[in-house]
């Protein structure tokens, strides 16, 4: 394997700043949000500076340069998760993407597949990020349709022990995370998917936390419905992915409605263009698809293999170095069985913020709180912990330096 | 070390030792604020007494500058008139927002002065106000009860 993680890091302009009395920047936050290599930099920058017009509008060059860069772009976000380019639907964020599935099944009339009513049940899980819970905690509200979850047990592990009066004959989705941003555990797909499909549930993943660290095949996990986010893909802000099976973007109603999402116009009604127009109207975010674009070669060039077993390791490593240190508790899996790199802990009694804190001066960047997914937390037991998580960028020099943190803060406080 | 700006002693003497920090069952009002952004959580409960704060009590959890910070407040409102607090509490305020170009009236802020470091780091100063939001919070409810 030719991948080393210190050569890659030295893609990325930012992990070159001092931070704090001028220490070395340790960024442990990518599961918030990953950081820039040049190229994702630069394809961004170039669009503005030589191809910028409005795409798919204008009887320009640049009108034309525009949309080939953002049609390449999606071509390559379908190839990156084994998907048909007409199945890739640009959106501003992930959560973006969630609420316009969310939002777009709310519209959806008699007759239509996606049609809710009371009676109706909407499956999620007890460790979603609020993206992909208060949606759906909505959209219940507004059909009268019931809300129903599985349990996080104490390991941090789904509880599919009640699958089967979970996900009913009454179920029409099933919304869940691939891999918690909280715990890192990666999440039993395969037997849910089954259950769903059984019952003739669709099953929407929120791939936010997988997606940018590890292959994933749309087809090969035989999901419906799939966001993720650009920024957290060493992408650009503003972009996020939305991709559904074609025949289901053929039926689910659009969700935002205006400028080229249209077939034909009257000043009664309108009628749709097919996916993924449909779902895109306004201006798209044109030089953050093209970032994207650029983010996913990039990424793809390095391979996602490598880049997951890199994660692997560093996780492996980290979790040991974990064990030796007193007071620490991990929360989430301590094995590495369906495991991610995204590795929260609390620190004896010393408050999480006061931990990130104390890290932060040693110029070390790891989130605290409860990371959006305040349920869980409480069903953890835990108000909030600090979140170490890792990309490719990242090396065991990082790790020993969180460990160092760790300890120092132990001092610092105690 | 930068981070010393931050935690004063005095700041992890009232986080370990915190002052009043066991709700009393009697009190004009009650409220229960969270900081939306971390989790922390309060329950702070107010008395009056013609014009005065009688007894502050509270309860909650989250980092040593949101639980020193509320410890500080009960300790310097007490038995101050509402004015008084006012004042303190609008200084206080005052002095979060300075980003580090105030170090605060010591004869009036006493021992909170030692959180004028709070507003050079600007995601922690909620934190610093959890306590005082809920304060002023709750003694607004406590004066409507009374008039």
């Amino acid at each position: 394997m030719s991948f080393n993680a210190s050569v890659s890091a030295q893609d990325f302009p930012i992990l070159t700043r001092k931070i704090r009395d001028d220490k070395r920047l340790v960024y442990l936050d990518s599961g918030a949000t990953s950081q820039k290599p040049h190229v994702v930099i630069d394809a961004q920058s170039n669009f503005y500076r030589m191809q910028n017009a409005a795409a798919h509008r204008g009887a320009h060059q640049l009108a034309e340069e525009a949309t080939d860069a953002l049609e390449n772009a999606r071509q390559i976000v379908a190839n990156f998760l084994n998907a048909h380019h007409d199945e890739v639907v640009f959106t501003k964020s992930a959560t973006e993407s969630l609420n316009l599935v969310a939002y777009a099944m709310g519209n959806a009339e008699k007759g239509n597949r996606f049609h809710l009513t009371a009676g109706d049940g909407i499956v999620v899980t007890e460790m979603e990020h609020h993206a992909n819970l208060i949606p759906w905690q909505q959209l219940a509200a507004r059909t009268g349709a019931t809300l129903s979850w599985f349990e996080v047990t104490p390991e941090g592990r789904l509880d599919l022990s009640n699958i089967a009066q979970v996900i009913t004959d009454k179920t029409k989705v099933v919304a869940l995370t691939h891999q918690s941003n909280v715990l890192g555990t990666i999440i039993p797909l395969q037997e849910i998917v089954k259950r769903a499909h059984e019952v003739g549930a669709v099953v929407v993943l929120d791939a936010c936390q997988s997606v940018p660290h590890m292959p994933v095949d749309v087809k090969a996990l035989d999901i419906d419905f799939l966001a993720f986010s650009g920024h957290k893909t060493v992408g650009p802000t503003g972009i996020g992915i939305f991709w559904g099976r074609r025949e289901l973007l053929a039926e689910l109603p659009p969700f935002l409605t205006g400028g080229s999402m249209i077939e034909n116009v009257t000043m009664t009604g309108a009628t749709w263009a097919p996916a993924p127009k449909k779902f895109e109207p306004g201006v798209p975010s044109m030089a953050q698809a093209v970032g994207l674009g650029a983010a996913l070669t990039y990424l793809t060039d390095i391979g996602m293999n490598n880049i997951h077993e890199h994660e692997l390791s560093l996780t492996k490593y980290l979790l040991k170095e974990f064990e030796a240190i007193e007071g620490l508790t991990v929360i989430g899996p301590r094995d590495m069985n369906m495991r991610g790199g995204s590795v929260s802990f609390t620190v004896g009694d010393i408050h999480p913020h006061d931990v990130g804190q104390y890290l932060d001066s040693q110029g070390i960047a790891v989130r605290t709180g409860h990371h959006c997914a305040w349920p869980l937390a409480r069903k953890m037991g835990v108000p909030a912990s600090t979140r170490a998580s890792f990309y490719l960028y990242n090396t065991q020099d990082d790790l020993d330096a969180l460990v160092t943190g760790i300890r120092g803060a132990q001092k610092y406080f105690g | 070390m930068q981070l010393d700006n931050l935690y004063q002693e005095v700041i992890l003497d009232h986080y370990k030792n915190p002052q009043h920090k066991k709700l009393n069952p009697v009190y004009d009002a009650q409220v229960h604020h969270i900081n939306p952004s971390c989790g922390d959580e309060i329950t702070l409960n107010v008395s009056l007494d013609a014009g005065m704060v009688k007894e502050v009590s509270w309860d909650g959890v989250g980092c040593s500058i949101s639980q020193a910070s509320a410890s500080i407040l009960t300790d310097l409102l007490i038995g101050k008139s509402l004015a008084q607090a006012q004042e303190i509490s609008d200084a206080f305020m005052q002095l979060m927002q300075s980003k580090g170009t105030e170090s605060g009236n010591a004869d009036l802020l006493e021992d909170a002065v030692a959180l004028a470091g709070v507003s050079q780091y600007p995601a922690r100063i909620k934190c610093a106000l959890l306590g005082w939001m809920a304060f002023k919070d709750a003694s607004v409810q406590a004066l409507a009860k009374n008039s």
